[in-house]
């Protein structure tokens, strides 16, 4: 019976939160790795791009919600979610038009499109905040709970409870089923095929006849997808601050970088890898061990490793103890 | 037009912005921006030393500013000699601990082979190591925080004059610098400046949460000041006497005086680190780190040592912007790591060194001077012109309200801007590289 309720209280504070983390950060790291893959360079702005996918979905949210619109127990931003992505991949299309086209056709060196993007990283900063203003927006409507701690409690007669909340399980289910169509797009369809040529060797896909700027378009149109789902989605579980977003660029980059810059499958272990780590080292394992270990080992204190502020360093050491060991990646991604 | 004569003009123009705002806003307000543009300067110059000259790419520049910050905390606050009673040895001895235990898993890591047993010992020295420290850690910790926490509730400084917080937050800073140098220069640029970017944000974090050592976000304020009090001149009668002379306003005169004090100080400052610079950059030492950023193999094969060289400037650079950061928090008078943000202390200073000319010392002066004059500028000017574009709109809208409200949100908007036009139109900066 302890084993038990130790499990529950596992997954109730650490397996599942995690998951629903570790799905946001998969999904803004694949929008990462992809355009390191295509455009060759790590795009600062794109914590921002989610936080503008967001705030679009948002806004529609927000008319759809004063029509009367609902969607039933599910959040009603999923009905805005594809309008959202549409408005996006305009903005960010726009972007790569007047912005980092000019510096394609150059050829500049990579570096120099970072710091473009870092100026692109501030506009896009300052139109989010100019639209919906630097708060916190709640947007999440429909059913809080699948399942709440009382409800699993008289049903297993368990002490521990388990919540698990509406958004965290649409967040698994929308990674799942993105992920699965990403997969399936650049596996198995003409255009994802020339894709990844394009990414593996730009001379022999030009030489093949796959016409760049149509890759570079469609990547954009992709990742924006992928930003506005991930902004959406970590908006839906936590709260969207557009600073907040900002500050999700460490974690996104670390996954990215951990599981190989390049890699799409990398990009998704190296979220679940750095999600995991964040949650379980700052987690006060009091509660699991006392239902774990006999009473005289029992601890008085949290057994909180890492208090919750110091997630960043968490990441950042996982970053780092995989760059010293494996430069490219767990999954070997681009390393020139 | 000669290039001396296009940046001596470029340098009056800012010149005249400044003196613009003095007599349309004040001379307060305008000294305010000269002793912030003075600071910003020599953060600009800090990174346009690892950017300009070498090619490195720190976005880490926030946490640099904040460790001197911190060491004007630790040299210029007086000692809270309860706290130090109740835990200061403690929290001491927790930290050489830590140390020790880190020492002596690098030594094991490096002097035992490869093999299941050095696994295994590292793995119980450090689990060891990292609980045996908490448990001397935590108490003492516990203790310092209780001594009058509403007032103190951390170790103070040592109560000695704030200048000398300058050179320590410089030795701070490039402490921090030399480790971080040491584990991540080898790396590619895009992993440095991500490193870069997450050792900056361990920073704060440790300010904001280690109250023993900086008061966390309670704050720390009253920071001693090397000029002297508005107050103390107002109460000073020559002071007040001489100021009826000029037929200015004590109070205001007060403030004006201690203003300038501190514009003297940082121009010495700033002054002798341009002349420094100016003095490198020129020298055989300065040819040798361009000769490395424009090609790292060439110069390899020329027998220079790339990483060295590497870790060097970025230790100088990174104590360079340690000493603006003590000079704010001077300053300011206060420490508040709360107010720290990416944004403000980190990419605003590389829109200072992008948009002034990386590579060359004056431009990152003079991007310095110009970006922060934005920075303040642009919020007065962005309401101004949504007061002129929402004219016309009927009192009580709630566009006209909203466009109102977010016109402070356009100085990032501006500064995005500027940064994307400079590298379209002008991509060497305003004052390029010679």
């Amino acid at each position: 019976m302890d084993i038990l309720n130790a499990i529950v209280a596992l997954s109730n504070f650490v397996v599942i939160p995690a998951l629903a983390y570790g799905a946001q950060l998969a999904l803004g790291a694949l929008g990462v790795t992809l355009i390191y893959g295509i455009l060759r360079f790590s795009n600062f702005a794109h914590g921002d791009t989610m936080a503008f996918g967001a705030m679009a979905t948002i806004l529609l949210t927000w008319w759809l919600q004063s029509l009367g619109v609902s969607f039933g127990a599910l959040p009603t931003a999923l009905l805005a979610l594809p309008f959202g992505i549409a408005v996006t991949a305009l903005f960010v299309l726009g972007t790569d038009k007047v912005v980092y086209q000019f510096y394609r056709e150059k050829k500049v060196k990579p570096v120099v499109l970072v710091i473009v993007s870092m100026g692109v990283m501030f506009m896009m900063n300052g139109i989010v905040r100019f639209i919906i203003g630097p708060d916190d927006q709640n947007f999440a409507d429909g059913a809080r709970f699948i399942i709440t701690a009382r409800d699993f409690k008289e049903m297993t007669g368990l002490d521990e409870g388990l919540a698990f909340k509406t958004t965290q399980g649409i967040t698994i289910v929308t990674a799942i089923i993105v992920v699965a169509l990403m997969f399936w797009f650049l596996n198995r369809t003409r255009t994802g095929k020339s894709m990844r040529a394009y990414s593996d060797n730009e001379d022999l896909a030009l030489l093949s006849g796959i016409n760049p700027e149509r890759v570079v378009m469609i990547t954009w149109i992709i990742v924006a997808a992928l930003a506005t789902i991930a902004g959406v989605l970590y908006g839906l579980d936590k709260s969207f601050k557009p600073f907040t977003y900002f500050q999700l660029l460490l974690p996104i980059f670390a996954s990215a970088i951990v599981g190989g810059l390049g890699s799409p499958i990398g990009a998704i272990v190296g979220g679940f890898v750095i999600a995991f780590s964040e949650v379980t080292i700052t987690y006060a394992w009091k509660k699991v061990l006392v239902y774990m270990l006999p009473e005289p080992l029992e601890p008085s204190s949290l057994v909180q490793l890492l208090s919750t502020d110091y997630k960043f360093a968490v990441s950042f050491v996982i970053l780092i103890i995989v760059l010293l060991f494996r430069p490219t990646g767990i999954f070997a991604g681009r390393s020139g | 037009m000669t290039l001396p004569l296009r940046n001596v003009l470029l340098f009056g123009l800012v010149f005249l912005l400044i003196i613009g705002v003095g007599f349309l806003q004040g001379w307060n307000v305008a000294l305010g921006i000269v002793n912030m543009g003075l600071i910003s300067a020599i953060m600009a110059l800090g990174v346009n030393m690892q950017w300009g000259y070498a090619g490195l790419f720190n976005i880490g520049v926030m946490g640099f500013v904040a460790l001197g910050g911190l060491a004007a905390v630790l040299i210029g606050m007086p000692p809270v000699t309860e706290a130090w009673a109740a835990g200061g040895a403690r929290v001491l001895a927790a930290l050489a601990i830590g140390a020790a235990t880190i020492a002596a898993a690098v030594y094991v890591w490096q002097h035992m082979a490869r093999g299941w047993l050095r696994t295994g010992l590292l793995l119980a020295l450090l689990i060891g190591g990292f609980f045996i420290y908490r448990a001397v850690f935590d108490p003492a910790v516990a203790a310092i925080e209780a001594v009058n926490p509403a007032g103190t509730g951390f170790l103070g400084g040592l109560g000695l004059p704030v200048l000398m917080a300058w050179p320590v937050g410089m030795a701070l800073a490039a402490g921090a610098a030399w480790l971080i140098g040491k584990t991540a220069l080898g790396l590619r640029s895009d992993y440095l400046a991500i490193a870069t970017l997450g050792i900056a944000e361990i920073i704060i974090a440790v300010l904001k949460n280690e109250d023993w050592l900086s008061r966390g976000v309670k704050n720390v304020i009253g920071i001693p000041r090397p000029v002297p009090y508005e107050v103390d001149l107002q109460g000073n009668p020559d002071f007040v006497a001489r100021m009826q002379s000029l037929g200015a306003d004590p109070a205001a005169g007060s403030a004006i005086v201690v203003k300038l004090a501190y514009a003297a100080l940082f121009l010495i400052v700033l002054a002798a680190l341009i002349w420094l610079a100016e003095k490198a950059l020129n020298s055989p030492w300065g040819r040798m780190m361009r000769a490395i950023r424009d090609n790292e193999i060439a110069a390899e094969a020329m027998g220079k040592d790339v990483t060295k060289r590497h870790l060097q400037i970025f230790v100088l650079g990174s104590a360079v912007c340690g000493l603006a950061g003590a000079m704010m928090t001077t300053l300011d008078g206060q420490l508040t790591p709360g107010a720290y943000q990416p944004l403000r202390f980190t990419f605003l200073v590389w829109v200072m060194v992008i948009v002034g000319g990386s590579g060359n010392n004056f431009g990152a002066v003079l991007g310095g001077f110009l970006i922060w004059f934005l920075w303040v500028e642009v919020e007065p000017l962005g309401r101004l012109l949504m007061d002129v574009v929402t004219a016309g709109m009927a009192d009580g809208s709630w566009l006209k309200a909203h466009l109102l409200e977010s016109a402070a949100h356009m100085r990032l908007f501006t500064m995005g801007l500027l940064m994307v036009l400079v590298l379209r139109f002008s991509p060497r900066g305003l004052i390029p590289e010679r």
